[in-house]
């Protein structure tokens, strides 16, 4: 097959996926670094900040220009999104701005606008803390975004601190991720090794049946299964009633709307995609090393963590990994059985790219998420020489 | 039996138990004559099933899958294989990028791809549109057809299609009588689960489908945030036997396969 065949074949998928899956992405991404609003409404106003630093008294032309651009701006329309975007780092500045806006598109003419004239609007607004974050805002690129999705902030002179205690939400929302996912993938283990282990010791014939048990569950819509789980667990669900019933229990247990059924539904999710992986580890040891363990004096327990866990690991290992790459990404089942409490990263993301309309947290979010999930997943693919991805 | 091992057969049992017995659970409340979901059931009923295919709400939502399933299927199967025809046995740093290019849907977060589409189809009015889910769904379907038919055709014996041209058969004919069929099952394979990924997704269906695309799971998302009826577990019942039907399709090809590898084989050693 010559080469210009082959690029031919190759072309069509390349074309397709880099314009529908990697510019919408770098795209996507970018918006963690960009800052449009500012640049927009208050172009002039950046240009006079230029050699001004917190501290320093800004020069007159700085409130000219601003006095100007808000003029512009306001009748553009380009000011209320400025202004959203300051308020992030200057909150209360949303308002203040649109009725400076107001207040200086009815001054007379001759008014001159300078550092007095906006300080007898609102002090806020002369203020360093005001300024050095529109100057910042206002390059075209800044890091506000990404140092806000690690609960941290630039101070007015432009160093990094935490940011305030009440504001600290998202590294918590990263730990609880990897907890939750990290708890799915320890259920998904203790409950699959077994039945991976118990399919190679039946016949050939037993070990299909079983195999449909554990694929039948896997092919079934994810919809499906977490209906399932809505019924059963649910405060008057199958679950309770029958507890009740037998009297183990008198008042309802909550096993819904909390991170008990996010657990639970995941590890349901989630239990096919370790079985299949282990069960293609442990196949392939050899039975005669247990024999021969046997036969040199080891017991049972001696045998299976010295020679049987061992040989088991890369497959424990690769399958562990997948499951937890996997649920970290988790964001339908969390919000359809889970609490307030027990949302992941994925719901931030889309809360911030719907909801409220945060676009540059959200992408700097999807970031953290997207760095997490392909970190593992190389230590994945090193792990299983290569065959991380496979479908059986 | 030693008792350790009836334990642990035991344990083995409970974990299957826990894979099947939610699922099957809610398939006698489909059939219940009350609204309420509980055993035992107060008398049977086919209600649930009648206001299911009666209102157009549910069967509008399957068609629409159906179609939008089989058109990303069908465009992710001829991307996807013909891509698997130019990088089968090549090596070298573009090709591995192209491969990685073409499995990366696969791992990225899915809510990463929605969000990512939805800003990047909403300019091109794409949202809210046909097209736009078709799009969306072959992104992900791509990398469920390139692994199977990749490893097909790599394991394919390039002298199959030498013989078909040297017994005069022209490249055309050749690739369709002979280099096809002996892929057809990994082909197959693909796309069942291509059609799969995109039938059972919800969360692209969220951020792209509008009002107008409202899609199977897209529905039953909504219905799962409002309250559960019956008429929710006879919707899964229909999903469950339709998933059902694809997974034996999917092990009849996968027999259909190793069988075909199987003669394969014998024929390599038998020569």
């Amino acid at each position: 097959m010559n080469l210009s065949r082959t690029t031919l074949l190759v072309v069509p998928v390349v074309g397709f996926l880099l314009i529908f899956f990697f510019v919408p992405m770098i795209w996507f991404a970018s918006l963690a670094v960009r800052e449009v609003e500012v640049p927009r409404a208050l172009p002039q106003t950046v240009a006079a900040l230029r050699d001004w630093k917190p501290g320093q008294t800004p020069p007159t032309v700085v409130f000219d220009a601003l006095a100007s651009d808000l003029k512009t701006a306001r009748s553009s329309g380009t000011l209320a999104e400025a202004a959203h975007r300051i308020n992030y780092e200057v909150p209360g500045v949303r308002s203040l701005l649109l009725r400076a806006g107001r207040t200086v598109a009815r001054a007379p003419a001759e008014t001159t606008f300078d550092a007095a004239y906006f300080t007898s609007i609102d002090p806020l607004l002369t203020s360093d803390a005001f300024l050095s974050v529109v100057k910042r805002a206002g390059g075209g690129i800044s890091d506000y975004y990404i140092l806000s999705s690690l609960d941290l902030q630039r101070t007015t002179d432009g160093a990094i601190a935490q940011a305030p205690a009440e504001n600290r939400l998202y590294l918590d929302v990263l730990a609880r991720t990897i907890k939750i996912a990290a708890t799915v993938t320890l259920c998904c283990l203790l409950m699959g090794f077994p039945v991976a282990v118990l399919l190679t010791t039946v016949s050939e014939k037993a070990a299909d049946w079983l195999m449909i048990l554990v694929l039948l569950p896997f092919w079934t819509s994810l919809l499906v299964r977490t209906t399932a789980w809505v019924v059963l667990l649910q405060r008057e669900g199958l679950i309770n009633s029958l507890l009740m019933k037998i009297g183990v229990i008198s008042e309802p247990l909550a096993m819904i709307y909390n991170r008990t059924g996010v657990i639970i539904a995941m590890t349901h999710v989630l239990l096919p995609f370790m079985i299949l992986p282990l069960y293609g580890a442990v196949r392939a040891i050899p039975p005669g090393y247990m024999r021969a363990a046997a036969s040199l004096g080891a017991r049972p327990l001696t045998a299976f963590i010295r020679i049987y866990l061992p040989l088991a690991a890369p497959g424990i290992a690769a399958g562990s990994l997948m499951v937890f790459i996997l649920s970290l990404g988790y964001y339908i089942t969390p919000s359809l059985v889970g609490g307030a409490s027990d949302q992941m990263l994925s719901y931030f993301v889309a809360t911030y790219t719907t909801g409220t309309g945060n676009w540059g947290l959200a992408s700097a979010l999807g970031l953290l998420l997207l760095a997490s999930t392909f970190l593992l997943y190389l230590v994945a693919h090193r792990l299983s020489g290569g065959r991380a991805i496979s479908l059986s | 039996m030693q008792p350790w091992k009836i334990v642990y057969r035991i344990a083995c049992g409970a974990v299957l138990v826990f894979l099947l017995l939610p699922i099957l659970a809610v398939i006698p409340l489909s059939f219940s004559s009350s609204g309420f979901l509980s055993y035992p059931l107060p008398g049977l009923s086919l209600r649930w099933y009648e206001t299911v295919l009666t209102s157009g709400r549910w069967l509008d939502a399957f068609i629409n899958s159906l179609k939008i399933g089989l058109s990303a299927t069908a465009l992710a199967l001829l991307l996807g294989t013909m891509a698997s025809f130019g990088l089968a046995r090549r090596r070298g740093f573009v090709v591995g990028a192209i491969k990685l290019l073409a499995l990366t849907p696969m791992i990225v977060p899915i809510v990463m791809i929605a969000v990512a589409l939805y800003f990047f189809l909403a300019p091109l009015q794409l949202t809210n549109s046909f097209a736009g889910m078709v799009i969306a769904h072959t992104v992900i379907a791509i990398p469920f057809v390139v692994i199977p038919v990749l490893a097909a055709v790599e394991q394919l014996d390039p002298n199959l299609a030498r013989a078909a041209a040297a017994c005069g058969a022209r490249p055309l004919t050749a690739f369709f009588r002979v280099t096809l069929p002996s892929i057809l099952p990994a082909v197959a394979s693909g796309a069942l689960f291509a059609f799969a990924a995109s039938f059972d997704d919800v969360v692209i269906a969220l951020f792209i489908a509008g009002p107008d695309q409202r899609t199977l799971p897209r529905e039953m998302f909504s219905s799962l945030r409002e309250t559960i009826t019956p008429e929710l577990t006879a919707v899964a019942t229909i999903m469950m036997v339709f998933s059902t039907f694809l997974f034996m399709l999917m092990r009849y090809m996968q027999r259909r396969r190793r069988r075909l590898i199987n003669v394969a084989a014998q024929g390599f050693v038998s020569a």
